[in-house]
C-alpha cells in the first residue's frame, strides 16, 4: 500500500467526516448560534428536507431539483415554525427548548401515524471509483464539495449582502436596527427560515445515502449541537474551525480504533475545546438581547 | 419514578389500551394478555407487526370461542424503543392490570431491562424475537431463533461458499457482542480466520471509516449484526462504495426487511438465517401472509417476529388449555412434558423444556441482485440445543440468568 493511497484513504475519511458535521450543524449554526435560539426540532427539519427529496425524486424529478425542493419545503415550514412559535419566545430562550423539543416530537409521531414507520430509498448516484485497494463512493465527494460551498454561501451572504448586514444588526441590537428602518421581524422570520432551509438541504443531501425513518433527524442532532456549540456564534469562522478539529480528531480516532472511540475521541476533543476556549460557548448564551 | 408522573403517563398511555372480545358473547372472565411492544422510535419499523400479528391471533381465537370459553383480551402499551419505558409498562402490566402473561421486548436491551421485574412479581412473559440466546430462566418463554439455530447453519454454508476470511460488523450492545461471539467461535471451529471485528455504537448512520477497514481487511464474506433503523444505512453505503463483498446476517431481512425498503442492488448477496419471512413459499405460509395483509393492507412486510408472535399467541391457548389454568407452574408443568408443539406458518415448532426456547425451521434466504429472496437451502427441525447442553435445565432449577459461550452455567 503507497503513500498516496494511505494519504488519500485518510484525507476522504476526513472530508467525509468534514462534511457531516458541516452540514449537521449549518442550519443549526443559524439559529442557535446566531440568533440564539436552541432549537431541539433541528434533526426534523433535516428529516423533513430528507423525506420531501425523495418524495420529489420518486415522483420523477430529478435529485437536485428534489434536493432543493426539499431545502425550500423545509424553509417554508421554518417560517410557519417562527410565525406561530419561535417568535412569541425571541424573550424566553430556555422556553424555546421546551416548545422546540416538543415540535420535534409532534413531527417525529406525525410522520410516523401518516407516514408508516419508513420509506423506501432512493438509491446513492454516481457510482464508485477504485484508489489503490480502497473504492470509494464519488457522491461522498459531492457532500463535501456542498459543504464547503454551503460555508462560503453563509459567508458571502451574512458579509456581503444587504440581508446579511440587516440580520446581523437585527440580532445584535434590534431596537437600534428598528430605529433605522429594518423591518426586525421579517428579518428574524427570514433568518430562521434560512436555518431550517439549511436543514432542509442537508436532509435532501443525505437522503440518497440513509435509512428515511422518521427518527433520522436524531443521527445529526449530537454533530450538530457539538460543533455550534465548539463553534460558537459566528457562523462561517465558527463552524468551519469547529468542523475541520472535531472532523480530523473523530476520523483519525475511527481510523484508529472503530467508531466507537470516534464519538470517544469527538466528545472529548469537545470537552477541551470548551474548557480552553469558554467564549466558543458563553458568546451566545450569555448575550443580552435588550 | 412519582406517582405524579406515572398518572400523567396513564392518560397517554390509556389511548393505547385495546380492549378485545370484551363483547357480551363471553360470559367467562377474559384472560389478559399484556403487550408491550415499541410501536414508535428506533424500532417500530420491525415491531409494529409483531402488535398486528398478535391482534390478529387474538380476534380469530376469540370468534372460534377464545381460550378454553374464556375471551382473550389484549392490554396494549406502545414502549417507544425506550427500555425505561418496558421497565414501567410491565410493573403496570403486572401489578394494576393483573395479565395472565405478557408479550414483550424487541432488542436485548429492552429484555433485559424488563426480566428482573418478572422475576420480582414471578410472572409469565413470552419474548417473541431472536436474540443472542443464553436466557435461562423459568419467567421467561423465547419463541425467537437463537445463535445455535441461526449461525451454526449460515456461518458454515457460507466459509463453504465464499472462503474463510470472515469480517464481523456489529451492534454495539448485549446482542452485537454475544453474536459476535458465537460467529467467532463458530468460524474457529472450522478452521477460518477473522480479519475484523467491529462494534458500532447504536445510532451511528455514518460508515465511511468502516467500509475503508472491511476493504482493508480484505475478507471473503462480511457478517453484518446491525440494529436499528440509523445502522441500516451501512448497506446503502457500502454499495455506494462499491464493496461488493458477500453479507451475512442472523437480524436483516427477517426483521427490519431492507430489500424492501432499499434500492437495489444495496443488499445483493446477503445470506440470512430466518425462522419465517414473508417470502416463505409453502402453502401454510401463504394463507397466513394472506390473513395479514387482508388484516393490514399497509402493512409494508410480514417479519420473522410477526410470525412468532401469531404463534405465540396459540402456544399459550394451547398451554392454558391443556392445563385447565393461567398459572405459570400449571403451564410449565404441560411444557416439561415435551410435546408442546404447533404447526406455525413456518412449519412445525415445538418448546423445549429445558430451555423454554423453541425449535424451529431455518431457511436460508439469499437476497438477489434485484431483492428478490430465493432460499437455497432449509434446515427443519433445528433445536435449541445449546442452553440445555451447556446445564441449563429449568426442570430442575431455575438460575433466571443469562449465559454466554464464554460465561456458561456452572455445572456443580
Amino acid at each position: 500500500m503507497d503513500a498516496i493511497t494511505v494519504a488519500f484513504a485518510a484525507l476522504y475519511q476526513f472530508g467525509d467526516a468534514f462534511a457531516f458535521l458541516v452540514l449537521s450543524a449549518c442550519g443549526l449554526a443559524v439559529i442557535f448560534g446566531m440568533m440564539g435560539v436552541i432549537n431541539l426540532a433541528h434533526g426534523e427539519f433535516i428529516m423533513c428536507g430528507a423525506y420531501v427529496t425523495v418524495s420529489g425524486a420518486n415522483a420523477g424529478l430529478p435529485l437536485p431539483l428534489a434536493i432543493l425542493l426539499g431545502a425550500l419545503v423545509s424553509a417554508a415550514v421554518g417560517a410557519l415554525v417562527e410565525r406561530l412559535v419561535v417568535r412569541h419566545l425571541y424573550e424566553r430562550p430556555l422556553d424555546t427548548i421546551v416548545a422546540t423539543w416538543g415540535l420535534s416530537l409532534i413531527a417525529t409521531q406525525g410522520t410516523l401515524i401518516v407516514l408508516g414507520s419508513t420509506m423506501g430509498g432512493i438509491g446513492t448516484p454516481l457510482g464508485s471509483f477504485q484508489i489503490g485497494g480502497y473504492s470509494y463512493s464519488v457522491y461522498r465527494l459531492v457532500l463535501f464539495v456542498m459543504a464547503i460551498a454551503v460555508l462560503a454561501g453563509l459567508y458571502a451572504l451574512f458579509n456581503w449582502t444587504r440581508f446579511g448586514v440587516m440580520a446581523r444588526a437585527t440580532i445584535q441590537v434590534p431596537h437600534m436596527a428598528a430605529a433605522l428602518g429594518v423591518d426586525t421581524r421579517s428579518v428574524y422570520s427570514l433568518t430562521f427560515a434560512l436555518g431550517a432551509g439549511l436543514a432542509g438541504l442537508t436532509g435532501g443531501l443525505y437522503a440518497p445515502t440513509m435509512t428515511l425513518v422518521p427518527t433520522m433527524g436524531t443521527t445529526f442532532i449530537m454533530e450538530a449541537f457539538v460543533t455550534v456549540v465548539v463553534g460558537g456564534a459566528d457562523v462561517f469562522l465558527g463552524t468551519a474551525p469547529a468542523a475541520v478539529i472535531l472532523a480530523i480528531v473523530k476520523s483519525a480516532m475511527t481510523s484508529w480504533q472503530g467508531q466507537l472511540f470516534g464519538q470517544i475521541g469527538l466528545l472529548l476533543a469537545v470537552i477541551v475545546v470548551i474548557r480552553v476556549l469558554p467564549k466558543g460557548i458563553s458568546g451566545f448564551l450569555l448575550r443580552e438581547r435588550t | 419514578m412519582s406517582g405524579k408522573f406515572v398518572r400523567g403517563l396513564r392518560a397517554v398511555a390509556l389511548t393505547g389500551t385495546v380492549l378485545l372480545g370484551a363483547g357480551s358473547a363471553f360470559a367467562a372472565d377474559p384472560i389478559k394478555l399484556g403487550v408491550l411492544e415499541d410501536q414508535s422510535g428506533d424500532f417500530a419499523a420491525a415491531t409494529l407487526g409483531k402488535v398486528h400479528a398478535i391482534q390478529i391471533a387474538a380476534d380469530e381465537i376469540n370468534k372460534a370461542g377464545g381460550i378454553d370459553g374464556r375471551p382473550l383480551e389484549l392490554v396494549i402499551y406502545d414502549t417507544q424503543s425506550d427500555n425505561t419505558r418496558y421497565q414501567e409498562f410491565m410493573r403496570r402490566v403486572l401489578q394494576r392490570d393483573k395479565v395472565d402473561a405478557v408479550f414483550a421486548g424487541f432488542s436485548s436491551a429492552s429484555r433485559e431491562a424488563y426480566r428482573p421485574i418478572v422475576n420480582q412479581f414471578d410472572g409469565l412473559a413470552f419474548y417473541n424475537n431472536q436474540y443472542e440466546g443464553g436466557v435461562c430462566d423459568a419467567n421467561m418463554i423465547v419463541t425467537g431463533a437463537v445463535p445455535e439455530q441461526q449461525f451454526s447453519t449460515l456461518i458454515p454454508y457460507m466459509m463453504e461458499t465464499y472462503g474463510k476470511k470472515v469480517y464481523t460488523l456489529a451492534a454495539d450492545y448485549n446482542f452485537g457482542q454475544i453474536s459476535a461471539e458465537w460467529v467467532r467461535n463458530i468460524v474457529k471451529e472450522n478452521g477460518g480466520e477473522m480479519v475484523g471485528e467491529e462494534f458500532i455504537p447504536l445510532g451511528v448512520s455514518q460508515f465511511s471509516q468502516s467500509i475503508q477497514n472491511i476493504q482493508k481487511a480484505k475478507p471473503d464474506f462480511v457478517v453484518t449484526l446491525l440494529v436499528g433503523t440509523p445502522q441500516a444505512s451501512y448497506y446503502e453505503q457500502a454499495a455506494a462504495a462499491n464493496v461488493n463483498l458477500p453479507m451475512a446476517s442472523s437480524v436483516n431481512v427477517g426483521q427490519g426487511y431492507e430489500h424492501k425498503r432499499f434500492k437495489p442492488p444495496s443488499l445483493k448477496d446477503m445470506y440470512v438465517t430466518t425462522n419465517y419471512i414473508e417470502e416463505v413459499d409453502t402453502p401454510a405460509s401463504k394463507a397466513f401472509v394472506a390473513k395479514f395483509k387482508a388484516a393490514y393492507p399497509d402493512e409494508p412486510y410480514v417479519n420473522q417476529e410477526a410470525e412468532n408472535s401469531y404463534l405465540a399467541v396459540y402456544l399459550y391457548k394451547q398451554m392454558v388449555e391443556r392445563a385447565k389454568s393461567t398459572k405459570r407452574d400449571d403451564l410449565r408443568a404441560e411444557i416439561a412434558k415435551g410435546d408442546v408443539c404447533m404447526d406455525a406458518p413456518e412449519g412445525k415448532v415445538c418448546l423445549d423444556p429445558k430451555s423454554q426456547h423453541m425449535s424451529h425451521t431455518i431457511y436460508l434466504a439469499k437476497v438477489g441482485a434485484d431483492h428478490s429472496i430465493t432460499f437455497p437451502k432449509v434446515w427443519e427441525d433445528i433445536k435449541p440445543y445449546w442452553l440445555g447442553e451447556a446445564g441449563c435445565d429449568l426442570t430442575k432449577s431455575d438460575p433466571s440468568e443469562q449465559y454466554t459461550p464464554s460465561n456458561p452455567p456452572s455445572k456443580s
